[in-house]
This record gives structure tokens, sequence and C-alpha cells, in this order.
């Protein structure tokens, strides 16, 4: 038996500047999570390569790009990916503490983070005692405990419901808009081109278009 | 750090409870087992070693070869006889010296006959003093046996108790020793033994007469003077009686034993004995091991996206190794601690049976906090070594394989 080679991606070639709130679209099957597990240095590719603030990410060794994902991109997924056994506070702090980060100011970090998704009186309620949409709110706190420069969502208000989805892409809309994070959302859902500068649309593996402006 | 790295193992086990509790169990038994059985070795060492010390180190003690740890049972033609007591008396060193001998015998009392131990004691009054040293005896009422004394007796302990012979004996009862009458004038405290607390005592010369056994004993006791080596004197007693029973060196019928040789002829048994036992705990500890292998193999299986989400927030390969090896050997160390608590209460509770039955003589049990530190420390490091593969395993999976998994 031998590995079977398949081209998700076929070809693309995309920059993505400092700040810039960027949305990939596309049918199922299109190469959006491939495309995503790319960016994100979750995966590395087979061709071609990454660059990250200049330098090339796509030969680092595992625990390069996991040094990367912890202090340079912030995860938030469409299941919100939460660990059940974890409070909402300690959910938010769990990537500073592999970034070393002292308990007092994680603490200290996390509780305002959740403070400002909302959830300030949540600090202490497991995740199963937590709505979907605070859920995915604490998700968005933790994606940003490290201050990365980059929010990577993937699908996050896949399960939401329409207000709840509202809400999280306002939360990311203010990060974008005051906090100049780089954000970029893989979607399926056409409603969401409105939040972002310039949107990818992917179509079997292959970008078929880039609409919007790129921010300067 | 490492206290989140402590705190997040633990969050997971409690979360599975009774898995949890299941992969403990085989831990839990193993040291248990290992606890219980070095902590009941060390009490039966520590006995020996009390009940030896209070031998005193100056005592001899000769037999017929074969027929060292049963004095009396000698069955062959090799004898320990009164001329040999004589030989010992006048050697060099020796300050006092005896013989007595044993075997068992009928005895009946109120109606019930029974077989017991009767030994043949001398009743002068210097060689009661070494027997009564050499092989605890000591009077709980009534008196020793003295010179006179012909159909005199002294009963073990358990003669005051109803359950030997459904009612107890007293001072001044007669009971017959095959077939022959003896009252009884005094009664031993409890030694602990029961075969010691079931015998009878009667003067050397009835022994002699009942058992037709006229120049014959089956141990003789002998104490050294003061300031001299009991080695020494017993290598003197040993060539004189060499001399005297007219036998090569190397070919003695005769064997002399020092409360030092014998105490660790019973400890070189008793190790042996609890490294099998400890053996065949390590075979148990050896599944529980396996047990949490299993167990860190299924948490990685039911973990993988919990595993892809961690290194997705940045969690190197070393942060999930780690993670996983504290789990593992979380599991190791609360069974260990759950292990040496049952295995104390084990041995504990062996001891208050043990004293209840048969009195204090055969355990004195210590808590050995080295016992206890080594047990821990060990039990963790078991379930370390058993979570290592699932750990490694946990460690090597690709985020992007894992975050996909469900």
């Amino acid at each position: 038996m031998g590995e079977i080679s398949l081209d998700v991606l076929k070809g693309i070639s995309l920059e993505i500047y400092p700040g810039e709130f960027i949305l990939i679209i596309g049918p199922s099957g299109s190469g959006k999570s491939t495309l995503m597990n790319q960016v994100g240095i979750l995966d590395t590719p087979s061709k071609g390569n990454i660059f990250l603030e200049g330098k090339d990410i796509s030969k680092l060794d595992e625990s390069g790009l996991a040094q990367i994902r912890g202090k340079k991109i912030g995860f938030i997924f469409q299941q919100f990916n939460l660990l059940s056994t974890l409070s909402a506070l300690e959910n938010v702090t769990l990537p500073a503490i592999f970034q070393n980060l002292p308990e007092e100011k994680r603490k200290k970090r996390g509780t305002q983070l959740l403070t400002q998704v909302g959830l300030g009186d949540r600090l202490h309620h497991k995740p199963t005692e937590l709505s979907g949409g605070q859920q995915q709110r604490v998700a968005i706190a933790r994606s940003l405990i490290n201050n990365p420069e980059i929010l990577l969502a993937d699908e996050p208000t896949g399960n939401l419901d329409s207000t709840s989805g509202k809400q999280v892409m306002q939360l990311l809309s203010d990060l974008h808009k005051k906090e100049k994070k780089t954000i970029i959302l893989i979607t399926h859902d056409h409603e969401l081109v409105k939040f972002a500068d310039r949107t990818i649309h992917l179509k079997d593996g292959m970008v078929l278009k880039i609409t919007g402006k790129r921010r300067r | 750090m490492i206290k989140d790295f402590i705190l997040l193992p633990l969050k997971e086990m409690r979360r599975r409870k009774l898995r949890s509790w299941l992969t403990l169990i085989g831990v839990i038994i193993g040291m248990a087992a290992v606890v219980s059985l070095i902590t009941l070795g060390q009490g039966l060492e520590n006995a020996i070693a009390d009940q030896f010390d209070a031998l005193g180190n100056d005592k001899l003690f000769i037999t017929a070869k074969g027929n060292s740890l049963t004095p009396g049972l000698s069955i062959d033609a090799v004898k320990i006889t009164q001329k040999d007591l004589d030989v010992v008396r006048s050697t060099s060193g020796i300050k006092e010296a005896t013989g007595l001998i044993f075997s068992t015998a009928r005895v009946e009392f109120n109606d019930n006959v029974r077989y017991f131990f009767v030994s043949g004691m001398p009743t002068e009054l210097e060689e009661r003093k070494l027997i009564g040293e050499s092989q605890s005896y000591h009077l709980l009422k009534g008196r020793w046996l003295e010179s006179g004394d012909n159909f005199k007796a002294v009963a073990g302990f358990l003669y005051t108790e109803d359950n030997l012979f459904g009612k107890e004996a007293d001072l001044g009862d007669k009971i017959l020793i095959q077939d022959t009458s003896f009252k009884l004038v005094g009664f031993w405290e409890r030694i602990g033994s029961p075969p010691d607390d079931q015998s009878i005592s009667i003067p050397i010369d009835a022994y002699q007469e009942i058992f037709n056994k006229p120049d014959e004993f089956g141990l003789l006791i002998a104490q050294t003077n003061t300031g001299d080596d009991p080695e020494k004197v017993a290598a003197q007693v040993e060539k004189e009686l060499r001399k005297s029973r007219n036998v090569e060196e190397g070919k003695e019928d005769f064997s002399i034993e020092t409360p030092a040789e014998l105490a660790e002829t019973f400890s070189t048994i008793l190790n042996i004995v609890q490294w099998v036992l400890i053996g065949i705990a390590g075979i148990s500890l050896f599944v529980g091991g396996i047990g949490i292998m299993n167990t860190m193999y299924t948490a990685v299986l039911q973990r993988t996206k919990q595993i892809g989400v961690l290194k997705a927030l940045g969690a190197q390969r070393k942060h999930i190794l780690t993670l996983f090896l504290i789990e593992s050997g979380f599991y190791g160390l609360g069974g260990g601690l759950i292990g040496v608590a049952i295995g104390l209460f084990f041995a504990k509770m062996v001891e208050f049976a043990l004293v209840a039955a048969i009195g204090p003589a055969f355990l004195s049990l210590e808590i050995n906090l080295w016992l206890i530190v080594g047990t821990l420390i060990f039990s963790f490091v078991v379930g370390c070594l058993s979570g290592i593969a699932p750990a490694r395993r946990a460690s090597r999976l690709n985020p992007v394989d894992s975050l996909r998994y469900e």
C-alpha cells in the first residue's frame, strides 16, 4: 500500500498584509480548510513555500512551527474546541501556559479578555454551562491571550444562531478595527463578505477571484 | 508551569472517574501486596531478632546432627548423653550447662486426650535459670519444678484456658501424661507460640522414666563466661566433644549453634520467602502497569482532537509528552498511595489477629517510612514508564489529522 498523493490546492499564490481582514470563501471541497491549515501552519506544504514576516516557515520543524503558532497565530474553531474539564478562564489562559507566562499575569490578562468579550461574570463557568455564542466568545478570548498578530477563524459562526453569530462577527470586526489584528476567516457564508477587506473565492483548490481592496 | 502540568492531567482523571478507578485497582493490589508483605516480613524478622536478643548472645545450643530445630524429635541412633553434658560443663569458658528433652506425648485431662509436647526439665536452681533465660519460660502462677519433684508438672499458658480440654486446669490438678499422673504445681506465662503454650514441663528424671530414655538429651544449653567470645568457646566445645565422641573434624554427629547463627539462618530463610512473595506482588504490579498503558492508549485515542487543539494553541511535542506522562505517573502514584494505606492496614490487621490468636512473639510491626516513600516513588515511576509509549504516540500526532478526528 502506497500513499496516494492528491493536489488539493493548485497553484495558489497569496499575499496577506498586516491588519487585513481576509475572508476565504468557497463551497465544500474547494480547499478552504487545507488553505487554512497551511496559513495556520498546522501543516506544511508538500510543494511551495509559506512566508511569515518575510521568513520562509515551510521548512521549520514541528517545534518551530508550534512556537510560531503559539506566539503569532490565534485559532478560532467552528466547534469552539474548548476543554470541557477547564473553566472559561482556564481555557482562555491555556495557550499562555505553553508560552511560560507567569500564572498571575495569565489570570489578569485572561480576566481582562473575558471581560472584553462580555463574559466577565462567567470566568469560572465550565463550557457546558455556557451557550454556544458564549463558548465562541471564550474561544475568541483564548485566541487573543498571547496577543497574536493573526487571528485565524474557521467557520466561527457555523455553529451559532444568527444573534450569536452577529455578536461574534462584531467582536472580530472590533478586533480588526481597534486592535489592528490581521483576521483570516474561512466561511461559506456570503453574508460575511461585508466585514472583509478582501474576499478570496476558492473553487476546486484554485483562486477563482479576489474581491475587495487591499488596505494600506 | 509545573503546577499547570499537574492540574491539567488531574482534571482529566477526575472527569473519567470510573476508568481512573479501574486503572488504579491494578496498581493498588500490587502496591498493597508489596507493602503488606514487606511490612509483615520485617515484623517477623523484628520478632525473631527480639527473641534472639532475649536469649542473650552468651548461649550455645548443642544437638545431635540433623536435629537442630526440632529438639527431641530425633529418632536416629545419634544421641546426646550425660557424658556429653559433662564434657561441655568441663570445657574452658563454660559457666553453666544443662540438658533437656522434648517429645510429643499423650496428655489426658478432664477425660479428654490430646497430644502435645512434653519436656523433661532440670530441677537444679542454676540449670532452671539457664532454661528460663534461653527458652522464654516465665512463671504465671505456682512454682518451678524443684529437686525432689518427681511427678509434678508445670503447664503451658493455654492450660489456664478452657479450650484445650474443655476445662481450665488449676494448681493441684492431676493430669495424665503417657498414663502417668502428674500434679500441676505451676503455669507458664504466654510465650506466643501455640506448641510452647500447649506444652508441659516435667522433671527430666520423670521424663526419662516414662519415656524409657534413661540417658538422653534432645538439647544441651550452655552459657559462656562473661567476656569470653561465644564463637571461640563454641569451637572449643566442638573440639572437646569431637574428642569425647571420637569423631573426625568435618564428620561431627552433633552441631553447635549460637543465637547469632540461628538468627542469621532464620533471617536468610525469611529473606528468601520475602523475595519470592515480592516477586509475586511484582507480577501483580506489572499487570497494573499494563492496565495504565492500556488506559493511556485509550486516553490518547479519546483525546486525539484535544491534542490537535493543544498543538494549534502552541503546545509543542514536549508539552504533550509531559502532560500524558504526568497523567500516567499519577495513576501509578494514586495507586501507590491507596496501596500503601491498604497494605499497612492489612499488615496491622494481620498483626492484630495474630497477637489476639497466639500472642506477640511472632510479629513486631514497625511502620517503615523509607518503605512508604520508596513505594510511592516506585509506583510513580511504574506509572510513568507505562505511559511512555502512549505519551510518545500522543506527542507525535499530526495537528491537522488530530483536529479532524471525531
